[in-house]
């Protein structure tokens, strides 16, 4: 690890505006110093500057940037109105990951691409100009939607791709105030600049993640990954139906593994709102979905794997439903 | 700079004079409590489990620093020879180890997650995000933090739920809590 200055903030205001780099968790950051890929000259610690609660937000809540990824899941309210964020938050990391990483941190937590933990191999998004390892190399964790020539890398969470389901808005603070970024919007496609995984601004931070009202329904996060524990998302599919009179309605959809940002489209949900459920629906849907995927050779299977998982999931979230 | 830990009940404060020191390093070099182990030091195996502020986590990818004021619980402070804790007890009786080297980040680990069990906590598995039962299932999800390579993890499961039903008279009046423990002792 490379050395660093060490500095504990005591109110976000010791943060918002610097060039530190920002610790909260550390379990991805660390990790990633420990390896070289990061190398801040300055770290602030924000493990004690509050917005650590969990708090009513007219019909909705706002998540502290510094709740533990354990606490989330556990929360009663968030168990009880959006358990869709609870079981995406469980199907990630291992317990003693989930207890120290935070809902801030989370969001900040970079690809697993290979190449991108490889010092010696190119990565435009750890050393822009330096190229692509994984286009036309081992690329079976890769995106299949919004990559670009500059970079194939996912972004590898699960907490996210259920906020982008539920309408979720993070809000930030920089030196030039306040503002708020809907989830969807938080994490963006690699383009020419990949080496950017998101669309904070520096000095920014994150303050907290606010729900808005619950949307009912069945929720289900499925997460298709090589062992059943303990491992990233192929594929995942985060998704929140309700049936009104046999038909779907508040259908909402979102997609992990797949793509450098938690992926959402809108007309694939317009699709099945006020239908009835139908295996032939379900498959117009992931059509939309996968509108312009392609594969890069070892991940190809993920554009068949989301189709089934998207197909499986609207089946168990409309059967037996009225 | 100075960094107060209070570990297995006893404060001590170290002198750092490198910021990149870990918890696991401080603990290992700095305090000689060794129990505590180094496997991938990046945070995939579990071997470096600690309790802080009553929650285990990876002590490897957390800096000493980070802690300064925080309660620590390594495997010391679980059980001594002369008075083995029943997860220690139970891991011999039911033979949940080979070589050892996962073993007290398996206990400490364990330890903390019958803990979350009493408090309710769900995991993936648990369906509607109510309060689980200890099914061997549950164990196992629960337990994914913790790598064995000796591949010990039938036994493993045994020993922590032979464990949880010894403690679990404690626990069943605690909302929350449904222990199960079939097949329990």
């Amino acid at each position: 690890m490379r050395q660093f200055d060490y500095s504990r903030a005591a109110s976000p205001a010791d943060a918002i505006g610097t060039d530190a780099r920002i610790i909260a968790g550390g379990t991805n950051l660390l990790d990633l110093m420990k390896l070289q890929v990061e190398t801040p000259d300055r770290l602030i610690d924000v493990n004690h500057v509050g917005l650590d609660r969990i708090e009513r937000d007219g019909d909705g809540v706002r998540i502290g940037a510094l709740v533990r990824n354990a606490d989330c899941a556990a929360d009663e309210t968030v168990r009880r109105d959006w358990p869709l964020l609870s079981h995406a938050i469980l199907a990630g990391a291992s317990p003693q990951l989930r207890n120290r990483a935070s809902t801030g941190g989370n969001l900040m937590q970079r690809t697993r691409c290979y190449y991108f933990y490889d010092l010696d191999a190119p990565c435009n998004k750890r050393e822009p100009g330096s190229g692509c390892g994984a286009i036309g190399g081992i690329n079976r964790i890769h995106a299949i939607l919004g990559a670009s020539e500059s970079c194939i890398a996912t972004y590898p969470g699960d907490m996210a791709v259920a906020m982008s389901a539920l309408d979720a808005v993070v809000e930030v603070e920089g030196p030039n105030g306040r503002r708020d970024i809907p989830a969807t919007e938080f994490h963006r496609l690699p383009g020419d600049t990949p080496e950017r995984d998101n669309t904070l601004e520096p000095g920014e931070m994150i303050l907290s993640v606010r729900l808005p009202a619950p949307l009912g329904g069945r929720h289900i996060y499925r997460k298709v990954r090589d062992r059943r524990s303990y491992a990233f998302a192929l594929v995942s599919v985060a998704a929140v139906v309700a049936m009104d009179g046999g038909r779907m309605s508040n259908v909402r959809l979102a997609f992990g593994g797949v793509a450098h940002k938690p992926w959402r489209v809108p007309e694939a949900e317009a699709l099945l709102e006020g239908q009835a459920p139908a295996p032939d629906l379900f498959d117009r849907a992931a059509e939309a979905v996968l509108d312009g995927a392609r594969g890069q050779g070892h991940n190809d299977f993920k554009i068949p794997l989301l189709r089934r998982t998207l197909s499986a999931v609207l089946a168990e979230a409309t059967e037996g439903a009225e | 700079m100075d960094v107060t830990l209070t570990v297995n009940g006893a404060q001590q404060t170290l002198q750092l004079d490198d910021p990149r020191v870990s918890l696991l390093d401080a603990l290992r070099q700095r305090l000689d409590l060794t129990g505590t182990k180094k496997g991938c030091d990046h945070g995939q195996c579990g071997a470096c489990t600690v309790i802080v502020n009553g929650r285990r986590i990876n002590s490897c990818l957390t800096l000493a620093v980070m802690h300064d004021g925080d309660e620590i619980t390594t495997i010391e402070g679980i059980g001594t020879p002369d008075n083995l804790a029943p997860l220690q007890r139970a891991f011999i009786k039911h033979d949940g180890f080979q070589c050892g080297y996962c073993t007290p980040g398996q206990i400490v680990s364990a330890t903390a997650m019958l803990e979350e069990l009493r408090q309710g906590w769900p995991s993936q598995l648990t369906g509607d995000l109510g309060a689980a039962d200890l099914t061997d299932e549950e164990i196992r999800e629960r337990m994914s933090g913790n790598i064995c390579r000796c591949s010990c993890y039938p036994n493993i499961v045994d020993a922590i739920r032979d464990a949880a039903g010894e403690t679990g008279s404690q626990a069943g009046g605690q909302p929350g809590a449904r222990l199960a423990a079939e097949g329990a002792a």
